[in-house]
């Protein structure tokens, strides 16, 4: 279910670095809470973000949340298919539901989050 | 925790449970949008039983409720049905409300199920210069809404009922997938269909009857999410967002269900004087002209001051729009007039246009 090669935060976020880069989107089981996500407002590329900043937010029928950047840096990129095709969130949320690329400012913050295994049993504990 | 006694059903279907007023219930299995698409397209089962029903019994039933209500109930002849409320003194809501004449002394109030347990003190209390008997039904009764295109097609095979026939706002008793009940041409989605309403104590055959036989139509089980997005799109009122003990029905544009001409009733002096001189807020619905969804309690500005907050906002999921109810200074109630929400610090334009946002396609 979740991507071995990822890392996740305690918001639901998930980070996959390739290199200097590194894709940003929420988990499956943030975009299941949500339900159907009808708008994702997006940050501009080019925009500095701090660890644990709000970079965005993602709007479902039911609520409004906002979608933090799991470590610093700078947006090299965001989805824009999510314009015109938000359900991408919920459809594929670890894959083409992406949200923004990031130039990481700091690889080490990575290390302050969850691999895998830690995340699943993190939502285990939660859905109870 | 309380759960209604389709709960198991839901449960393995998948629902996404959440406390709901005291309830646990399913808000939503497949999502909401495919759930409110459904309804409008095909049909969809919802399991309202948490509503309320109150019995109104004996030989002044009928002045007892002329007395509480705004409508004429001296129009229902048994087996019709009509919307009204409980009005305060000041013509404002203690609840909205059906009344069903089940015989001519004997009325079911359907009410709305966080509020049955006040409705019933409410109507209890002001039984004194009346021969009538008020009980509080709510825990026996099981209902479940069917809504849809093809609500009438699934649903007849399974009663005794002919449903052809039956008008909207009517009901007969007879029996559905073979359990005693009652079965109305009503819903709170804007679209044909049917409540049904048993004391059997096990009425869980009826949901899975209704189930089986709407699959080929594409029947789908609907939550609470849906029921939301469903009845804001047909401008139908929630208690509590839209009306409530502080808006009288003509502020709530529900001017239609007041009867005047029946003689005098609770609120019926204040709402006459209202009348008379004229209200100074209406509730109208908006559409978001900006991204975003407008939600309960957003504030609303115009002329950059603050006049108001949403009542009811929501994505409309058939309108593909983001829409909403809002209490506005009488001037600025007009179509087409501009004003804004702030969306979590971002203001938005909204307009104000007509109502119901939805209404269903004439046959």
């Amino acid at each position: 279910m979740y991507p071995g090669d990822f890392y996740y935060t305690k918001d639901h976020e998930w980070i996959q670095v390739k290199g200097q880069e590194a894709v940003v989107g929420i988990t499956d089981f943030a975009q299941k809470q949500l339900g159907d996500v009808v708008y994702v407002q997006l940050p501009q590329v080019g925009a500095k973000l701090s660890s644990h900043q709000a970079m965005g937010t993602i709007e479902s029928v039911k609520a409004v949340s906002d979608v933090f950047s799991p470590v610093s840096g700078e947006v090299s990129a965001v989805n824009t298919n999510l314009a015109g095709a938000p359900e991408l969130v919920n459809q594929d949320p670890h894959g083409q539901g992406w949200i923004i690329k990031l130039k990481l400012a700091n690889p080490k913050e990575l290390e302050a989050l969850m691999k895998a295994g830690d995340y699943e049993k993190f939502v285990e504990g939660l859905d109870k | 925790m309380k759960r209604t006694r389709f709960y198991p059903y839901q449960e393995k279907l998948g629902g996404r449970m959440i406390k709901f007023f005291g309830w646990e219930m399913p808000v939503e299995y497949s999502g909401i949008i495919s759930e409110h698409l459904a309804v409008r397209h095909k049909a969809g089962l919802f399991d309202v039983s948490h509503m309320g029903e109150i019995y109104v019994r004996g030989r002044q039933a009928l002045d007892f409720l002329q007395h509480i209500t705004p409508n004429d109930v001296a129009r229902l002849a048994p087996g019709q049905a009509q919307y009204t409320a409980l009005t305060t003194p000041r013509g404002t809501f203690v609840d909205d409300m059906l009344i069903y004449c089940l015989e001519p002394e004997f009325y079911l109030l359907v009410v709305n199920g966080s509020n049955a347990d006040k409705d019933f003190q409410w109507a209890s209390g002001h039984t004194a210069s009346f021969q009538v008997k008020v009980e509080n039904v709510s825990e026996a009764y099981s209902q479940l809404a069917l809504q849809g295109p093809a609500a009438e097609k699934i649903l007849q095979p399974l009663t005794d009922i002919p449903l052809a026939q039956m008008k909207s706002f009517a009901s007969a008793q007879g029996r559905v997938a073979g359990l005693a009940g009652l079965v109305s041409r009503t819903g709170y989605t804007g679209e044909d269909g049917f409540e049904v309403y048993t004391r059997d104590p096990s009425p869980g055959p009826l949901w899975e009857a209704i189930m089986e036989k709407g699959k080929p139509y594409g029947l789908l089980p609907i939550g609470l999410g849906a029921r939301d997005t469903l009845r804001l799109e047909a401008k139908l009122m929630l208690y509590g967002n839209d009306i409530d003990e502080t808006t009288t029905m003509l502020e709530a544009d529900l001017k239609w269900v007041i009867k005047f001409k029946k003689g005098d009733f609770l609120g019926g002096e204040a709402l006459l004087k209202q009348s008379e001189e004229g209200i100074s807020r209406k509730i109208v619905g908006f559409e978001l002209l900006g991204r975003g969804i407008a939600r309960p309690h957003y504030p609303v500005f115009a002329g950059g001051v603050q006049v108001s907050q949403v009542c009811s906002g929501t994505f409309a999921p058939f309108l593909k729009k983001s829409i909403g109810l809002v209490y506005l200074p009488l001037e600025q109630t007009a179509m087409g007039t501009e004003f804004e929400i702030d969306l979590r610090g971002q203001r938005t334009r909204a307009k104000v246009v007509p109502t119901p946002f939805y209404k269903r396609p004439a046959l």
